[in-house]
């Protein structure tokens, strides 16, 4: 058992989601998905706990050895990342039954939780496998599994947002998979760790660069980097609301984990950073993101689309932490990956209650809206003060490490201007403290009551997450730093 | 010689760009979608073209056969042309619910139905 | 008490006002209750004070690790002279402005008064956070709970103007702390390697004083609860606030709670020698000089007494920076009894402001002339604050502003003798004819109108801060030992 733990982790949603279709009744595929989400949450955590005792665990699949067959390889790097989408989707599915009630009519339901366990597997998958053909692979059922997730939602903007999103979904992925064969044909391997060390024998070829850009841009398109994130906002708004928690909480964590994976692993640092001006362009635009977006976050009436220009800025924040090329930024990266999806897990899920009572996340109907709902907009309120950064949250942590590596760099510009980041999400967070809680309830309000406990109870999961890592910090902390340690020192 | 041996290469870009610049500039969802597996199609050829070489003949041992081409490319591709087709049948299936509710699958006549709406 | 070892007390001092909340909210329906409730917590929390402050004379180190959040980042407190001086004024002014604030929201009328009490006992709990802290990182922690925490008391009226008022007090606070107090935090730590508040400041020698000299501009910009110009904005601004708020908070917690900040700083984190060597010290020292003066030609102008108050509160504010910034012993023992001396005296006229206004409904210094007669005891005691604020004796504030000239005269800083000077001119100027007209007669012709005073728990409140400030003249001892110890 022990031994296949790896290639259960994507095994068993995999496996999972055509059987939901066997199962029919909406109740029962509900609890099934659920039970199989723990279950990929246990194995995730088997794993991590495997991995930080006793090393990288790699798994060889059909018993093919590894250059020639597929290999799955859970390290320090990806092992906290599987934990974290296994953890986020088994919370988001527990109160998924609950908000899909109003959001996605009856009959599709089923087809909601086999979407779910698709796109679920294509992530973990994503993560977990050591080969770079199978990221493509995964990369597209995830995707495919997101469009359909997409295009559930109740308003028909959904639909025009799937599908915008499929297609620039689409040219990313196809991107990545120019850059995987431009890398096969110089190397002859498609093994991360071979590739690894086969690819610094080629690496002044102009193939080499060529894989290296299309991959590159490929990625960035699926982490929605400033000015690539054009899909995101609208695919954000007019999903289902427990869809987007999944999604932002995850999705593009998981095209930065690829990102940093081929960049530091398979590339190595010393040709990514040296031939390429990739410091310079991922930190213009990672400041520019992380500004345009907050300043349009700021301007949105609909809280879903606020959040989702907020999620485009936190991208920013997170190619920062790349682009600084050193230890502490790659850890800085590596934690504000977990720790935003912990704090956009917790915000989305409190909008996914108010969406649930007042069929929209509207601010402006939303006047005194913490009399109504006090649970939920507490929620609210100490995930968005996490996502500003206060101390005694799991932003703060993690803003700390990343300023720490601008510091360490000597970028004392890129430090205030982080921190004038912050300001920026001072300001969006408090319109909407603001509106709810110090603006009388007005006739506009709906006349609604706290959300049930079915979303209460994950939302608060998570919320209590954001305050717990805030304060001990050495489980998080310790693990990106020696995923970070690893990246900088052992693989090559 | 270096152009034309080349040959394929350029045909691959080619349909890329072409590809590309349907994506882009249509305004029809349809034709987008065509653009798009245009697209996709040109670095199918891509992949097949890199397994061949020059002198080889298909990956079946036989005697006095020492040449093969790389049949991984292929295998490869077939997979991706799998998830080519997935994509647009998603594709397609998402434009006809789109012309379900809006009554229509051009790009700017959708944009302006929203914004009355 | 004796039973409670200090350690306790000292957490004490911030779960108390913790748990009074829980207390305020669940007695929320029933005034009386709630209010006791809020009375009973500030009792207790002043004997833990004085239970410190005798833990504290009697020599014994008190020290508490919450825990550490990261490797060298630790929630912690120590007891130390600053510290026991600010939590000696905010412990007994607590209690002082809960009576007045009985007397003040109830004859007001004011609603939403459980949210009021509820906010007032956390601003409380982490001015104590504030005062204990061992480090910046905790400090900055309980800095950033009392901004958060008095929004509310700002925005209570929950009108547009209050809203904007809480907007740009908020905005201020919360921007300079992140923008430049966070980053000031970050970029010692980066340089130190340590956060700790140690005697003789943390940054090794031959650190460059150019970056030194930075950090002390952001520092200073960024604890905007200082209010050095020209982040002094948001003190007026929240001015909208119920006058117990504009009392406690603008007077005594959360602009003490800056210039603290700044002293334990300059002291603890720069040290008084390395603060002498920075290219940046004398050019701040001219800015609070600065601030001084133009603050002070700004409230002459003010016709609105609590904006006037406001304003000689920002000049008040700039003579304890200026008192760090000097970077001599005189200076911050000045500074640090200046703490506690303004604080009684500006609580004293505040109290008397918000009395003026629930009394006789009058808000404009214009409108005051004469009302001596019907308000004897609180324009007495308005007189004796203005006395202490101005620094004449018989008052406390006069022992303050000795030192603080002496350490000017020690630094040799002229200009700020002149600046000291030239304030207490300006500070008689707009603050002394105000209670000497209240007692003017009135014109001819009109009778003597009755006397009607504030309400009782009211009246008391501001009488015995007007008496504090008497006491303090004749004995300071106490005092003067406590700060004339933080740099030794």
């Amino acid at each position: 058992m022990i031994v296949h733990l790896s290639v259960l982790q994507v095994i068993i949603p995999l496996i999972a989601a055509p059987i939901c279709l066997l199962l029919r009744k909406s109740e029962l595929a509900w609890a099934f998905a659920t039970l199989v989400a723990f279950m990929t949450l246990a194995v995730s955590v088997a794993l991590l706990s495997q991995v930080m005792q006793s090393g990288p665990v790699s798994y060889e699949l059909g018993g093919w050895e590894a250059p020639w067959g597929i290999e799955y390889r859970v390290d320090m790097l990806n092992a906290p990342l599987l934990v974290l989408i296994s953890a986020i989707s088994a919370l988001a599915l527990l109160a998924s039954r609950t908000s899909i009630e109003n959001e996605i009519p009856e009959n599709r339901h089923t087809f909601f939780y086999i979407a779910w366990l698709l796109c679920m597997a294509g992530l973990l998958g994503i993560t977990a496998t050591g080969d770079a053909f199978n990221v493509f692979v995964f990369l597209e059922i995830s995707s495919l599994a997101t469009y359909t997730l997409i295009a559930l939602g109740k308003d028909r903007r959904a639909l025009w947002a799937s599908f915008q999103y499929l297609v620039a979904g689409t040219i990313g992925a196809t991107f990545i998979l120019i850059g995987i064969g431009l890398m096969y044909v110089m190397t002859g391997t498609l093994n991360m760790a071979d590739l690894a060390q086969r690819l610094p024998d080629v690496e002044n070829t102009k193939t080499v660069f060529t894989a290296f850009a299309f991959l590159i841009v490929g990625v960035c398109m699926k982490l929605a980097l400033f000015p690539l994130h054009l899909w995101l906002p609208n695919a954000y708004t007019f999903a289902p609301s427990i869809v987007t928690t999944f999604l932002a909480a995850t999705a593009t964590k998981v095209a930065v984990y690829v990102m940093i994976r081929f960049i530091f692993d398979v590339f190595g640092f010393e040709f990514s950073f040296t031939h390429f001006p990739l410091q310079e362009v991922l930190l213009t635009l990672g400041i520019a993101g992380i500004f345009v977006a907050s300043v349009v976050a700021i301007y949105q009436d609909n809280l879903k689309r606020m959040l989702a220009y907020s999620s485009v800025a936190q991208v920013g924040y997170i190619m920062l932490g790349i682009s600084f090329a050193s230890q502490t930024g790659i850890m800085a990266t590596l934690l504000h990956m977990l720790n935003h999806g912990l704090m956009k897990g917790a915000l989305f899920l409190a909008l996914a209650a108010v969406v649930y009572r007042m069929g929209i996340a509207q601010l402006s109907q939303m006047h005194g809206i913490a009399s109504r709902m006090p649970l939920t907009m507490a929620a609210f309120l100490i995930g968005g003060l996490s996502l500003i950064g206060v101390p005694l949250t799991v932003g703060f942590i993690s803003k700390w490490y990343l300023v720490s590596a601008a510091l360490e760099n000597g970028w004392w510009p890129v430090a205030a201007a982080i921190l004038l980041g912050s300001l920026l999400s001072v300001v969006y967070i408090w319109r909407v403290i603001e509106v709810a809680y110090f603006k009388p309830v007005s006739e506009s309000t709906p006349d609604v009551k706290e959300a049930p406990a079915a979303l209460l109870i994950p939302m608060w999961i998570l919320v209590l997450a954001n305050l717990y890592f805030g304060i001990e910090t050495s489980l998080t902390v310790g693990v990106s730093q020696m995923a970070a340690a690893d990246l900088f020192g052992g693989l090559r | 010689m270096e152009f034309l041996g080349l040959f394929n290469y350029w045909v691959v870009i080619v349909l890329m760009m072409i590809g590309f610049y349907i994506v882009i500039c249509s305004n029809n969802l349809i034709k987008k979608l065509i653009g798009l597996t245009i697209f996709q199609t040109s670095v199918f050829i891509m992949y097949i073209s890199m397994g061949k070489i020059t002198g080889g003949t298909a990956p079946v041992l036989a005697d006095g056969i020492t040449l093969y081409s790389n049949p991984l490319t292929h295998v490869l591709i077939l997979t991706a042309i799998v998830v080519g087709i997935a994509t647009t049948a998603l594709g397609l299936a998402i434009v006809v619910r789109i012309h379900e509710s809006y009554g229509t699958v051009e790009e700017d006549d959708i944009h302006a139905k929203d914004k009355q709406a | 008490m004796n039973s409670l070892t200090p350690e306790l007390m000292l957490q004490l001092t911030m779960l108390v006002p913790v748990l009074a909340i829980a207390g305020i909210l669940l007695t929320g329906r029933s005034e009386n209750v709630r209010e006791a409730v809020s009375v009973i917590a500030s009792l207790i929390v002043l004997a833990l004070v004085i239970g410190l402050y005798n833990t504290f004379k009697a020599g014994i180190a008190v020290e508490v690790n919450w825990f550490e959040i990261m490797p060298g980042l630790s929630l912690s407190f120590r007891l130390e002279a600053m510290g026991m001086i600010f939590a000696l004024v905010a412990g007994v002014l607590w209690l002082v402005t809960i009576f007045y604030a009985i007397g003040y929201m109830r004859s007001h009328h004011e609603e939403n008064q459980t949210r009021f009490y509820a906010c007032f006992a956390l601003a409380i709990g982490s001015v104590f956070g504030v005062a204990f802290a061992s480090n910046l990182f905790t400090l900055f922690i309980f800095y950033e709970v009392l901004t958060l925490s008095t929004y509310p008391l700002v925005t209570h009226a929950g009108t547009a103007e209050a809203k904007k008022g809480g907007r740009t007090y908020l905005g201020i606070l919360l921007g300079t702390s992140i923008a430049f107090f966070l980053f000031a935090i970050l970029g010692t730590y980066f340089v130190a390697g340590t956060l700790e508040f140690t005697q003789g400041g943390v940054f090794p020698a031959g650190t460059s004083v150019a970056v030194g000299g930075a950090l002390l501009v952001l520092f200073v910009f960024g604890v905007g609860k200082a209010a050095i110009m020209p982040f002094h904005r948001w003190l007026p601004a929240a001015m909208v606030a119920p006058t117990p708020v504009s009392a406690l908070l603008h007077a005594v917690a959360v602009v003490k709670a800056g210039v603290f900040t700044l002293l334990k700083v300059g002291t603890f984190i720069f040290g008084l020698d390395f603060l002498n060597e920075l290219p940046t010290t004398d050019a701040l020292l001219y800015l609070a000089g600065a601030s001084v003066i133009i603050a002070s030609l700004i409230a002459m102008r003010q016709d609105n007494l609590k904006k006037r108050l406001a304003y000689s509160t920002v000049s008040q504010l700039s003579y304890i920076t200026a008192g760090m910034l000097l970077a001599t012993d005189a200076g911050i023992t000045g500074g640090a009894m200046h703490i506690a001396m303004h604080a009684f005296g500006k609580i004293t006229l505040f109290f008397c402001a918000g009395a003026i206004l629930v009394t006789l409904h009058k808000t404009d210094v214009s409108q005051l002339r004469g009302i001596g007669w019907q308000m004897p005891v609180t324009m007495a005691a308005f007189l004796i604050g203005t006395l202490s604020i101005i620094g004449l004796p018989p008052t406390g504030g006069s022992w303050s502003k000795w030192f603080l000239l002496s350490g000017a005269l020690d630094a040799d800083q002229m200009f700020i003798m002149g600046v000291l000077m030239l304030s207490s001119l300006l500070n008689i100027a707009y603050l002394l004819p105000i209670p000497i007209l209240a007692f003017f007669p009135p014109a001819d012709g009109v009778a003597r109108p009755a006397i009607k005073e504030a309400p009782l728990p009211s009246l008391l409140a501001l009488s015995f801060t007007a008496l504090m400030c008497l006491v303090l003249f004749v004995f300071p001892q106490p005092l003067y030992e406590l700060a004339a110890s933080i740099t030794q």
